[in-house]
């Protein structure tokens, strides 16, 4: 059929319906803040609320009503630490025992768990695993985009640390499931900050990425060559970030305390704070000389003064502990400091100015940091988000940050997917039996690059039952591992002479078993029919505002067709809806919208006949008429 | 019943004609995509060298390894096929897995010649045989360890590597000779004794960290 009217006015475009499917973002979720982009035609923009701040930080306080995400609940770090949880994504798949004390006192409440996997927190007369904690803030974040778009999110690619282990890949990834959110792919940090900045800079060769965020350390090598991302190596610390810093600074502030109020205490609330104020202190010392400031404990302020030479000297042996993954990195990929073309700084970490030097010394030349640090990452998760779903011509080939392997005998380490394979990845290998009439094995899996077991981190234990008894060696076990595109590993055995058939179990070291994600799924289910009821009343929002957008331009372009009472009630009905809109009552805005439509049908009939009268004019009769085809 | 665990290789290949599994149309061998329906085939049980499109021969140009691999992941990546059916994605990332295999072989001129020695019916390989039947060497070896396992700095490790490398890629050297005639036999012996020496490189990076153990920041 020839279309015979344009039905949109010029320049208002119609909201994007891709089908039935909410939009894809990329989101970074990150130690010290969260954010979300989306990319449209390969241009990615970060999401920011209407005061325009894309930055979430990545902060819950669980108040009586309900989590608090974001600057407010940082706020509440002041007067009531004791429901505030920062820097939780230092937790993700990790044990009670990987959680660094400061003077003494922990900046968490851990709570007792029974099987001694990923830890829990106390926090506001609640035991919460990091999983939830981390997907609160990502329905934080997904409600940010929801509101910047008026439109629902449902998809998302999400960003982890290159360093991060099978753990804390796996508990990244329940998180989003309890946020509701259909995770399209894990990718890492790093190149995902080249993506950005490779797409927006055309840029080829090879490329460094330094990444130091407020809890992980990545480096990456990357050549970028005609729209391919080829991660050549990949190196860092999953526990070494700004949050070092400050724990540095807030040690040398507890002890100043120490020495001038006698008696001064410490405990869980008191290191937050503390915590906080070397934040502080750390951000000022980016750009000034000298800070001076206070703890205000307990009524009883100490005070401090810092230079920022003292603070580098404090925090030198950690950045020259990234310095050296740089260097085993490109040792790895047998690369030269001088052949690499650019190395981008990315995270928030990176503006501390001891960073930029000791970078920009190692590799001979200065660092890139145009692209937002604290923004480069969900850039690049938006243009993989956008590649994934509608497609691209480029293409990101990422790698194994760290060797995967299990135990032999002895405790040794028998690897079977080294660091810096290329995903997706599988490989297996066969083992065999040690005792006559054995019917059951146990396979523990595990990550890292030491040879003996106990210096690698344990993914998990297997348990392979019903193999034929057969004599010790008789039997070949072989067992499989595959490493997905996001990263995520999983392992299979079978014993191979009989072809009976294997069964294996599966215990997560640190991770959540089915059942207790399925406990917070149900917990959540109350979380999700807010989110319904918010996403329902945004999306009535931006539906009334367009047809208030859309008669308010008829109103401009054909006035002439209606008469002063007319014009007067849709002016009215018009006002009617911006004020509903303006409120939080869904059903207001959508009867207001409703009453609207009514009352300008007529207007539109005009407007209709008018139109094709006008398209009609001057035209011969066979150019209108429908063609067939 | 119980599943099974899936195995990482495929069955042997048959003489029956390949079908697609989606239209159930036949399909070339060594095709990726179905010509009738362009469904993602799976990826069969090519060598290294015949699916990166390369003549069998240890002599590789590895600027054109990068640009085939690129070329294939381009069509068969995960990343290509997100929003297709679960079982398109699951063969997409078998098809990947295959690449990957094949290019990490074929990059490391190690893991190359292994392959070739395999592929050549050489019945033990220098990656499977941890034994050393060469007395030369063998002595050599203990030689090059005992003097790594008393350095006591980071320049005297420097030059156990600096003469490793050097050895390294004399014997990369014979080994594309040997190739080039056809002397399996050499072309076994030069690679196990270029894994000795990667081996010893490797275990010198771990030793030169132990003894310079954090450099002072600039
Ligand atoms: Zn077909």
């Amino acid at each position: 059929m020839a279309q015979l009217l344009q039905i949109h006015e010029p320049g208002e475009t119609p909201l994007p319906h891709e089908g039935d499917r909410g939009a894809a973002i990329g989101i970074d979720l990150g130690t010290t803040n969260s954010l979300a982009a989306l990319s449209l035609d390969q241009k990615p923009e970060a999401l920011r609320d209407v005061h325009g701040r894309a930055l979430v930080p990545s902060v819950v306080a669980y108040s009586p009503d309900g989590p608090v995400v974001g600057a407010d609940a940082r706020r509440m770090l002041l007067d009531q630490p004791e429901l505030v949880v920062s820097s939780v994504k230092r937790l993700m798949g990790r044990g009670a025992a990987d959680i660094k004390a400061l003077a003494g006192a922990l900046p968490y409440e851990v709570a007792p768990s029974a099987d001694g996997g990923m830890v829990r927190i106390r926090v506001g007369g609640r035991v919460l695993s990091p999983v939830e904690i981390s997907a609160d803030i990502l329905r934080a974040v997904r409600a940010r985009a929801e509101d910047a778009l008026g439109q629902s999110v449902d998809r998302a690619v999400i960003t982890v640390p290159a360093y991060f282990d099978d753990a804390a890949r796996t508990a990244t990834r329940d998180a989003a499931r309890l946020a509701g959110l259909e995770v399209l792919r894990l990718v890492n940090e790093p190149t995902a900050a080249a993506l950005a900045y490779g797409l927006d800079k055309h840029s080829e060769g090879l490329y460094a990425i330094y990444d130091l965020g407020g809890g992980t350390f990545d480096f990456s090598l990357l050549r970028l060559e005609k729209g391919v991302f080829q991660v050549l190596a990949t190196g860092g610390d999953a526990a070494l970030g700004g949050d070092d810093f400050d724990h540095a600074v807030a040690a040398r502030l507890l002890a100043e305390r120490a020495a001038q109020i006698a008696g001064a205490t410490v405990d869980t609330s008191r290191v937050k704070l503390a915590l906080a104020t070397a934040r502080l202190a750390k951000e000022c010392l980016s750009s000034q000389d000298e800070w001076i400031g206070m703890l205000d404990l307990d009524d009883r302020p100490s005070r401090h003064h810092l230079a920022r030479a003292e603070v580098e000297t404090m925090i030198a042996p950690l950045v020259a502990r990234t310095i050296e993954i740089c260097r085993q990195v490109l040792e790895d990929a047998a690369v030269a400091p001088q052949d690499v073309q650019g190395v981008v700084l990315v995270g928030g970490s990176t503006r501390v100015p001891l960073v930029r030097r000791q970078v920009a010394a190692f590799f001979g030349r200065e660092p890139l940091s145009d692209i937002d640090p604290d923004e480069v990452v969900a850039l690049g998760a938006a243009l993989q988000a956008e590649a994934l779903t509608r497609g691209s011509d480029t293409l990101l080939l990422d790698v194994t940050p760290l060797s995967l392997g299990i135990e032999t005998m002895g405790g040794l380490v028998e690897k079977l997917i080294d660091r810096n394979t290329p995903i997706p990845v599988a490989k297996a290998q066969e083992f065999t039996t040690y005792q006559d009439g054995q019917t059951a094995m146990l396979i523990h899996v595990v990550q890292g690059e030491r040879e003996m077991v106990d210096q690698c981190r344990s993914l998990g234990r297997f348990e392979l039952h019903g193999i034929p008894p057969m004599v010790a060696g008789a039997a070949r076990i072989r067992v499989s591992f595959a490493v997905d595109a996001d990263g995520l590993l999983t392992v299979s055995a079978a014993e191979k002479t009989t072809g009976t058939a294997a069964r294996v179990e599966i215990r997560p070291s640190y991770g959540l078993s089915e059942d207790e994600m399925a406990t917070m799924l149900a917990d959540s289910i109350a979380n999700a029919k807010a989110d319904m009821e918010r996403r329902l009343l945004v999306e009535a929002r931006v539906e009334a505002t367009r047809t208030a957008k859309a008669v308010q331009a008829a109103l401009a372009a054909d006035g002439e067709l209606l008469d002063a009472a007319e014009r007067a009630g849709l002016e009215r009905a018009i006002a009617a809806v911006e004020q509903a809109a303006a409120g939080g009552d869904r059903a207001a805005i959508v009867a207001a919208a409703e009453a609207l439509e009514l009352e300008s049908k007529p207007f539109a009939e005009r407007r209709m006949d008018r139109g094709i009268r006008t398209a009609l004019a001057g035209k011969r009769v066979d150019a209108v008429l429908p063609t067939g085809e | 019943m119980t599943e099974a665990a899936t195995p990482t290789t495929n069955a042997p290949a048959t003489a029956a004609p390949l079908r697609c599994w989606s239209c159930g149309g036949p399909v070339a061998s060594g095709a990726v995509f179905c010509a009738t329906c362009r469904a993602v085939q799976p990826p069969g049980d090519a060598d290294h060298f015949a699916r990166l499109g390369l003549p069998r021969a240890f002599a590789l140009d590895a600027a054109e390894l990068d640009r085939r691999y690129f070329a294939a992941q381009r069509q068969l990546h995960p990343d290509r096929f997100a929003t297709r059916s679960p079982r398109e994605r699951a063969i997409s990332q078998s098809q990947a897995v295959s690449l990957n295999d094949a290019y990490e072989t074929l990059k490391a001129p190690l893991a190359r010649a292994c392959y070739l020695l395999k592929l050549e019916g050489v019945a033990r390989t220098p990656d499977q045989d941890h034994t050393i039947d060469d007395p030369a060497l063998l002595m050599d070896q203990m030689e090059r360890r005992e003097a790594l396992g008393e350095a006591a700095d980071g320049a005297a490790v420097q030059r156990i590597v600096a003469a490793a490398d050097a050895d390294a890629r004399d014997a990369l050297a014979a080994i594309a000779r040997a190739f080039a005639r056809d002397d399996l036999a050499a072309a076994a012996r030069e690679t196990t004794r270029l894994r000795y020496l990667e081996k010893l490189i490797e275990d010198a990076r771990l030793a030169r960290a132990r003894v310079a153990p954090r450099q002072a920041a600039g």
